[in-house]
């Protein structure tokens, strides 16, 4: 069962451009092993955390949009457990999210329509008696 | 005798006394009683519901932070005026963006 999930991570800010880089391509690469397919990969910059976590005041955030499965996740976070530079992780699930919103997306748009359609009535009123 | 002032501006002042801390809802101070009442309450009116935002995520820290109090706590309903449904998302958007630092679980003093 493919899902959409979005796993965002914090990685040490002392690391460099090029770790970073190629930290992510790795993740990428046992990402696709584990049988999922890698969305996007967003670097989302340096920020101030909220809290310190391991002594870190700040880090570098990482968002990972990925279609997997349950076991593909749980992989995806063990290795992330486990790498060193990384400090925090969550991963979440969007589908059920998106669906939702595309829902409402859907209503809505009915709705403009349906307005939008109250005055044209009047419209194909006066065009018969034109082309009579 | 001349500084007395008018008799229900006293009691008027009491009453905006619990509600100060009301601070950073968006709807405001709200949902007072009508009836000889000097300051006349908006009634709150749910953000999200108002503005059509659909999408409450962790992510979207700016948004966030208008629902929580200096110290990281979240913002109770009655204070916002934000419906129980977008509440309940709210909240579980918080939780979710305190998990990764992106809000504080409490603040430091």
């Amino acid at each position: 069962m493919q899902r959409r999930y979005e796993v965002m991570f914090i990685v040490r800010p002392d690391l460099q451009e090029e770790e970073l880089d190629k930290l992510s391509s790795t993740l990428e690469g046992h990402a696709t092993n584990a049988g999922a397919t890698v969305k996007s990969i967003e670097r989302m910059g340096k920020r101030r955390l909220a809290y310190t976590v391991r002594k870190f005041a700040d880090g570098f955030y990482i968002l990972l949009t990925v279609e997997a499965d349950g076991k593909a996740i749980h992989e995806i976070e063990r290795r992330l457990r486990v790498s060193e530079p990384v400090i925090k992780f969550i991963s979440v699930r969007i589908d059920e999210e998106e669906k939702r919103l595309d829902k409402i997306k859907q209503i809505r748009a009915t709705k403009v329509k349906r307005s939008a359609s109250e005055p044209a009535p009047a419209e194909p009123a006066p065009a018969p008696a034109a082309t009579a | 005798m001349s500084d007395t002032p008018v008799p229900s501006s006293p009691s008027a002042g009491q009453d905006r006394g619990p509600r100060r801390d009301g601070r950073s809802g968006p709807g405001g101070p709200g949902g007072g009683r009508e009836g000889g009442r000097k300051f006349f309450r908006r009634k709150k009116q749910c953000k999200f519901c108002v503005e059509k935002i659909d999408a409450i995520n962790y992510k979207d820290v700016r948004l966030l932070s208008g629902f929580v109090a200096e110290r990281g706590k979240i913002v109770p309903r009655r204070l916002t005026g934000v419906c129980t449904p977008h509440q309940r998302r709210l909240s579980a958007a918080i939780k979710q963006a305190r998990n990764i630092a992106l809000l504080p679980f409490a603040a430091r003093y």
